[in-house]
């Protein structure tokens, strides 16, 4: 072949992509009716549980609007979801936003973990696509300046004040050691207690650091062992808080074991099993039975999806209806229409009253603490709110 | 004092299953001259088939007393590790004995793969509860702290290790492997079957790998699709560390990285006044094997590869 035959070659090689493309792309068309609603978080790996109790919340209020019947600048609205899965890898978290981005979705329930939420908001600011997270508590998510970042829940700045306070102050501790599993939310809320802590007057005798894939803790337990700590504090999730108490109990080490909403789930009593027994964590909010809508929503849930809610599912069922509502309310899916209205919306939620202030977090935030008791969480206070 | 006990002590029980694993590793090498990346996965098929198993009959309330579903499960879990062992080596290597050496090792790279994901669809991806079968009692003695399952672990993989020694150096299918090991076209000269002698390597390795997978998953309480991939990883690097080929360089190799991980881990923080954590165990590890590969390359022990005329 000389150069001229490989030049012919070429140009109908472009010629005959080109039209190929012009092809798909009419083929593409106005067929899509559905307004896609994107959600984005583990579906696979240790917090699988959790991602897809976020997604069953997603599903729920999009069904449920659906059947509703919604009509949206004067068109009936069928809404479907997009889900992504981000293995809570802060990696995977920007390649699946853009994904949703280039899938015109028109407003983002997600993700579940601050390691993700937090880079992947950039994408979505630069989109200007609405993000709303049911679950990331890292401060930082809506301390970017992001006008289009929002979470229905209170966030680690007051979670860790909270926790130690309460660490401190209601249980008596002197002698604290904190692990944490260097992931943005677990490091950031560990070191939120850490200030909180000190202000009330504890001492922090160790820090010590852990992976979110690790499952052998012995090694670090064994030196908190020796520091004498009288109460042990966990920044992570259930999936390495159940197999820590485990081991623990098994090093014989009796001090009081804390933990945030990474731990306050189901499947930590299971994976610790009767190592489990006593041992305290916060979550955001109030327990599903105090919240003004909390019990008929989990008999809906148990009824569609036969399983129990896992943690954060109320807040993703929140997150979409308070999207849904903002764009009814502004007559659009275009998120320039409709992120103004969510910036100063009021919504009765099942989780209680959403309103977001300046930054995006949620007006009124509240922090309850729980205890594990007979292989269930045992409601103890509320404080905030 | 007792908190240095106490690391030994998890150090072992660390080592112990680094060493089981690192056993099947080393074999192979020794013989074939190929890292076999699927073997941390024949350790996690081990402990899900055996987690099933237990679920099963535990499920089926037949009064079958706890130990003995272990040990059923046990059972079970190396006889379809066997099976999958010599599967991996009829199917993805023996073709490629004569190919170069890069081809078997990205085919043993996508056995892994395929190990993992047929794990995940079988299994599922979260993360399983293994019943404790054996009441995980914590005993103490010199201020340290040491459960059954842990006690088990150290005591099953020291009797498995002086049994394939026995094996190797006492019987005449270790008289074999040990000649194969050495030269497998000289060997194959003198009347030793070599495809027969390298079955046997991948299935004694594969049962190996079988019982540190039950081992782990009953001591951490836990058993998932990703868990072999770590594993295999760290105990490669044992077999290495230890001097590839060789099979007390393996189980040397595996315990010292346990304890050196184990030490890293708790004395680290100490050791730098804080600057570097306990999260740098892994780095710390990988450091010990760098500086020991610099100043001995064949390894504690020296290796042991047959000679490819």
């Amino acid at each position: 072949m000389n150069t001229r035959d490989l030049s012919v070659h070429l140009k109908t090689l472009v010629v005959g992509v080109a039209a190929a493309m012009a092809l798909a792309l009419a083929g593409c068309g106005k067929k899509d009716e559905a307004i896609k609603i994107g959600h984005a978080g583990p579906l696979t790996g240790p917090v699988a549980h959790l991602g897809k109790d976020n997604e069953n919340g997603v599903r729920l209020a999009l069904d449920e609007a659906n059947a509703a019947g919604v009509t949206i600048g004067g068109q009936k609205a069928t809404f479907s979801m997009q889900s992504e899965d981000d293995q809570a890898d802060p990696k995977q978290g920007p390649i699946v936003a853009q994904k949703l981005v280039d899938a015109k979705v028109a407003g983002v329930i997600g993700h579940l973990n601050s390691g993700t939420t937090i880079p992947a908001s950039k994408i979505y600011h630069d989109a200007g696509l609405a993000q709303i997270s049911p679950s990331a508590t890292n401060v930082t998510y809506t301390h970017q300046g992001f006008k289009t970042a929002f979470r229905v829940m209170a966030n680690d700045a007051q979670q860790g004040k909270v926790l130690g306070d309460y660490a401190v102050h209601k249980l008596g501790a002197k002698n604290i050691a904190i692990i944490d599993d260097r992931s943005a939310y677990g490091q950031g809320l560990a070191d939120e207690f850490e200030k909180a802590a000190k202000a009330a007057g504890g001492q922090i005798v160790t820090r010590e650091f852990t992976g979110t894939d690790k499952t052998d803790f012995n090694a670090i337990l064994t030196s908190i062992k020796g520091k004498n700590a009288d109460l042990i504090f966990y920044g992570g999730m259930d999936s390495q808080a159940g197999p820590m108490m485990k081991q623990i109990k098994n090093l014989g080490i009796s001090s009081k074991f804390l933990t945030g909403d990474g731990g306050q789930t189901a499947e930590f009593l299971k994976l610790a099993g009767d190592a489990g027994e006593g041992a305290y964590a916060s979550s955001p909010g109030v327990p599903l039975d105090k919240m003004p809508g909390g019990k008929a929503f989990a008999d809906k849930y148990k009824a569609k999806f036969n399983i129990e809610i896992q943690l954060y599912a109320p807040y993703a069922y929140d997150s979409a209806n308070v999207l849904l509502e903002a764009m009814k309310k502004a007559d659009s899916t275009d998120p320039a229409k409709y992120l103004p209205i969510l910036a100063g919306i009021t919504f009765q939620g099942v989780t209680g009253n959403i309103a977001f202030d300046e930054n995006g977090d949620i007006k009124g935030g509240s922090i309850s603490l729980y205890q594990a008791k007979g292989g269930k969480w045992e409601y103890l206070d509320t404080i905030g709110g | 004092m007792d908190i240095f006990l106490q690391q030994i002590l998890n150090g072992l029980v660390l080592g112990s299953v680094y060493a089981l694993v690192a056993l099947g590793y080393t074999m192979v090498y020794g013989i074939l001259g190929l890292i076999n990346f699927a073997h941390g996965e024949v350790v996690m098929v081990g402990a899900l088939v055996s987690l099933s198993v237990i679920e099963v009959l535990l499920g089926a309330n037949l009064g079958i007393p706890a130990p003995l579903v272990g040990v059923m499960a046990l059972v079970v879990a190396i006889s379809v590790c066997m099976a999958l062992g010599f599967s991996i080596e009829r199917v993805a290597y023996r073709p490629l004995r004569r190919a170069p050496r890069l081809a078997p090792l990205i085919t043993a790279i996508g056995v892994s793969i395929l190990l993992q994901t047929v794990a995940m669809l079988i299994w599922g991806r979260r993360y399983h509860t293994v019943p404790a079968l054996i009441p995980p009692t914590p005993h103490t003695f010199a201020g340290a702290t040491i459960t059954n399952v842990q006690i088990l672990i150290i005591v099953v993989s020291a009797l498995i290790m002086a049994g394939l020694m026995g094996l190797v150096h006492f019987t005449r299918l270790g008289r074999a492997m040990r000649a194969t090991a050495e030269n497998p076209v000289v060997a194959g000269l003198m009347g030793v079957n070599i495809n027969r002698i390298i079955s046997a390597t991948f299935v004694i390795g594969s049962a190996l790998a079988a019982i540190a997978g039950v081992l782990v998953s009953s001591n951490y309480g836990i058993a998932h699709y990703y868990m072999g991939f770590v594993l295999g990883l760290k105990a490669f690097t044992a077999a290495v560390l230890g001097g590839i080929g060789n099979l007390p360089g393996a189980m040397l190799g595996g315990l010292l990285l346990g304890l050196i991980e184990s030490l890293g881990a708790g004395y680290v923080g100490d050791l730098t006044g804080g600057f570097l954590g306990s999260h740098y165990q892994d780095v710390f590890a990988f450091l010990v094997l760098i500086m020991v590969l610099v100043f001995r390359p064949t390894g504690l022990l020296g290796e042991r590869v047959s000679e490819r005329a």
